[in-house]
């Protein structure tokens, strides 16, 4: 645990030692959910809402969604990485070592820009949280929490599974990407906007509807049952696949060689 | 000038040739955005079914806009590969480029063109017969006349030329930043979000959008992709077309003498 530790701390004053270049990459992390932002904005200054979700709603979605991005891929996003490891066999050094595997990866390359994006979702919270028209009850703040908690995990568990899958192909399959970042974009709406089959999908395949639009009705008093309320947790049944798939292609590495 | 010109075409073979090489990533890439489009156009529907009326532009214009603009997403996207250029300025390599018989800006230049192009077409015609192969609402509408299908393809390598001088005059700014990373991620939200990559322009509150489309972005994307759906045409277009003119004459001179100022004192990195 020490170990992790240091190598968490040496990422984060190694990153901290060009200021300029860090605080610009975090602006412009800031800055690119701005303008998605401001996409919903020029959008609902000219209608009222989206099937029967307000402004107020659209935005809460918008920002537990990237809330859990940016948790996620601070963590995850260094596991894009894998592909380069493997090819340059750095994997095999990592292999070796007396420690477990994914701590080793994921330290080194935590991204702390991030930030920038989570201080942008907080913003866009901010604005959402009065307008929403929801009474906020201790109850429904629970609830809220464990969305951004469970959607976090969720998307560290998608780049794990994007990263698991070059262990066979090598080079990076970028049409995965519409399942990280494709899903921050789309995570804007209330993913039922989309029609059945998608939310179909996003339920029992990937189920980031769990955090979203199910929570999302028992907050806005639309649905009573319990399993709207612990719909977040339910979504973590994902990191049973997730880490399966990623243990299974870590059995069945075979080193590029060097 | 002959010479130049084999030398770049010779450069844009052998990225073509390289492209094609990994199918598998070609087929995910043509993947992702038929899957990107579909779920942008659901997104539009559902915002449609609303109020269609209070919007500036009519679906199906809307609807072909989402499609033209990811299938041509690479061509007109500042930042994209160009890997060699980013570690030749980072290593200090770029002295001996600066050795080379061929100038900086014309070689720089051409080898942004062909990555992006290389790329684009193996990738993005069969992003759009896909889409028009959709039905009705999800689908995209083909150019109707010969004059609009000419218009677009003037008025997309115009976009295509003042996208990659933008290109250019980021990576003149690389030899004053180490940060190659935030000046990318800068560089391609702004110029994505100005250039309607990802609301179009015309959705844009109005003193915004008049003053927008004067600047470089609106001759990038924008242009090309609004002829493309319908929403501008005619005498429109030629005007639009004549500014991107003058944008891609503007921003390669200014590229031309940034990048001659830049490498008069160039300090090269590691050693």
């Amino acid at each position: 645990m020490r170990l992790y530790w240091n190598y968490f701390l040496m990422e984060l004053k190694s990153q901290m030692q060009y200021k300029a270049s860090f605080v610009l990459t975090m602006v412009g992390q800031f800055v690119t959910s701005f303008t998605t932002f401001f996409g919903i904005q020029f959008i609902f200054d000219r209608i009222n809402g989206v099937d029967d979700f307000t402004y107020g709603q659209v935005l809460l979605c918008f920002s537990v969604i990237m809330m859990s991005f940016a948790i996620g891929e601070m963590f995850g996003g260094g596991l894009a990485v894998f592909p380069d490891l493997i090819r340059e066999g750095s994997l095999d050094r990592i292999l070796v070592r007396p420690r477990s595997i994914l701590p080793q990866i994921i330290m080194p390359n935590m991204d702390f820009s991030r930030l920038g994006l989570l201080l942008q979702a907080a913003i866009v919270l901010a604005i959402a949280v009065p307008v929403s028209g929801v009474t906020w009850t201790g109850k429904k703040i629970f609830v809220f929490v464990m969305m951004v908690a469970c959607g976090s995990v969720l998307f560290f568990c998608l780049f794990l599974l994007v990263a698991a899958v070059s262990f066979f192909t090598i080079q990076n399959l970028n049409f995965l990407d519409i399942f990280t970042y494709g899903m921050r974009d789309f995570g804007k709406y209330p993913f039922s906007v989309y029609g059945d089959a998608v939310l179909k999908v996003l339920t029992f395949g990937i189920p980031l509807a769990l955090v979203q639009y199910y929570p999302l009705l028992y907050l806005l008093e639309r649905e009573e049952g319990i399993w709207y309320m612990i719909s977040p947790l339910l979504s973590l049944l994902f990191m049973v696949p997730s880490c399966w798939f990623y243990r299974f292609g870590l059995k069945n590495y075979k080193s590029s060689g060097s | 000038m002959r010479e130049n010109c084999k030398v770049y075409f010779s450069m844009f073979r052998i990225r073509f040739n390289h492209n094609l090489q990994y199918r598998a990533v070609v087929l995910g890439a043509i993947l992702k955005s038929f899957l990107w489009a579909m779920m942008e156009v659901l997104g539009y529907l559902a915002v449609y079914r609303m109020g269609g009326d209070a919007l500036p532009m009519e679906l199906s214009r809307t609807v072909s806009y989402v499609w033209a603009h990811e299938s041509f997403i690479v061509l007109f996207s500042v930042v994209f590969g160009d890997g060699e250029i980013y570690s030749a300025i980072r290593s200090g390599e770029v002295v001996y480029d600066l050795a080379r018989p061929v100038g900086l800006y014309g070689r720089w230049f051409s080898q942004s063109a062909s990555n992006r192009l290389s790329f684009a077409l193996v990738n993005c015609l069969p992003v759009l017969l896909l889409g028009a192969l959709m039905p009705k609402p999800y689908g995209l509408t083909l150019p109707g006349s010969v004059g609009q299908v000419v218009l677009f393809l003037v008025s997309a390598l115009l976009a295509f030329g003042v996208t990659v001088a933008m290109a250019m005059l980021m990576y003149v700014s690389l030899f004053y930043f180490i940060s190659q990373r935030g000046i990318r991620i800068m560089a391609r939200v702004v110029v994505s979000f100005f250039s309607g990559g990802v609301v179009p322009l015309p959705f844009f509150p109005d003193p915004l959008r008049r003053v927008v489309q004067l600047l470089p972005f609106g001759s990038m994307q924008n242009m090309p992709l609004q002829i493309f759906c319908g929403n501008i045409s005619g005498r429109e277009a030629l005007l639009g077309i004549l500014l991107q003119v003058f944008w891609l004459w503007a921003m390669v001179s200014l590229g031309r003498s940034a990048m001659r100022r830049a490498t008069g004192k160039v300090v090269a990195f590691g050693g």
